[in-house]
């Protein structure tokens, strides 16, 4: 993206080629986190709003009773969302591995959105230790999307050793403060050849659209929907955006420029005084 | 003594790790749930035959809202 030109558009096309990630096409380019929801059954019907085909999950400790627990599993089993699980609280990569390992276990998948957690005020990546894992990882057999800062050239690292998509932060976790550095959003875009998602930072809808304009290939969206007054409404209004915003990318935006250009001819104009 | 899910459990050792895990109303056919010892994970087909050492640090962990 720069200021004077217009960003390089893909071929026209009357419509958009479906979402890869490691060889499985999606239509929605959507991702629901599921953390924030005041209820399971308000999760459910903002998955629905949401059109998402992808839904993260995290795992925690069974508490009194397994049996009397009433599982998220049944939920997005019933709404028929594919399963992203999530290393989310893990500072480490030792304990990230050990969970995307239980992960896989418990969800029979081997994919996961690998987190590394470097701080907790601000709970943004820790590079070197997301790289240890995304590597052990890799090298276990598992599908890697990994969260990861607004960083190209960690982006493009973390292709290098085989992540299947790179999933770079617009802003922190939750804050709702959207993308804060647009231009690097498209730098990674231009830097690697896996889908990138744009995770984190998402307020609402413009914020969606904005992603899917720079070129993300998806966006994830949580706390947005979850925390919103009226999150399936939210749901739906986000699902709009990242369409409206995927369109327009391919539709090719016209070039900024300081001056106007006039959209009526001045030829034919009349000598009115 | 064991610790499951971090609380102590008085269970001698040679229990079997699935007898443990029905403490937390986990058995073989529960769905969703992974089980660690010490930090390794221990599929579900080594549960019944898996026998704890006293000390051991069980985790059971399953599916909640998150990310």
């Amino acid at each position: 993206m720069s200021l004077g030109t217009a960003p390089a558009a893909p071929a026209p096309q009357q419509s958009d080629a479906p979402l890869q990630i490691a060889g499985v096409a999606f239509r929605s380019r959507l991702i629901a986190g599921t953390g924030g929801f005041q209820s399971l059954q308000l999760l459910e019907q903002a998955l629905r709003a949401a059109r998402s085909e992808i839904a993260t999950v995290a795992l925690r400790r069974v508490a009194v009773d397994h049996r009397l627990t009433e599982s998220i599993i049944d939920v997005l089993q019933a709404v028929g969302v594919r399963l992203l699980p999530n290393t989310a609280g893990c500072f480490t990569a030792r304990d990230a591995v050990l969970t995307a390992k239980l992960a896989r276990e418990a969800f029979e998948t081997n994919w996961v959105k690998l987190e590394v957690i470097g701080d907790e005020r601000t709970l943004l990546p820790d590079a070197p230790e997301l790289l240890r894992a995304a590597e052990e990882l890799v090298d276990d057999d598992f599908t890697v999307l990994a969260y990861t800062t607004d960083d190209p050239v960690l982006a493009r690292r973390l292709q290098d050793i085989g992540c299947a998509a790179v999933m770079p932060l617009g802003a922190p976790i939750g804050s709702g403060m959207g993308i804060r550095n647009p231009y690097n959003i498209a730098l990674i875009r231009e830097a690697v050849t896996v889908p990138v998602v744009l995770d984190a930072g998402i307020g609402t809808a413009s914020d969606a659209a904005i992603a899917m304009e720079l070129g993300c290939d998806a966006v994830l969206v949580a706390s947005a929907i979850s925390r919103a007054a009226h999150p399936v409404l939210m749901a739906s209004a986000i699902a709009d955006a990242v369409v409206a915003g995927r369109n327009a990318l391919l539709a090719g935006r016209i070039a900024r420029r300081l001056h106007a250009l006039a959209s009526t001819p001045e030829e034919g104009l009349a000598q009115l005084t | 003594m064991i610790l499951i899910n971090g609380e102590k459990v008085e269970m001698p050792a040679g229990t079997s790790l699935l007898h443990a895990l029905a403490r937390i109303g986990i058995t073989m056919t529960s769905t969703g749930v992974a089980v660690a010892v010490d930090g390794e994970v221990v599929p579900r087909t080594h549960w019944e035959a898996y026998a704890l050492h006293d000390g051991a640090r069980v985790e059971a962990l399953t599916a909640t809202q998150g990310g």
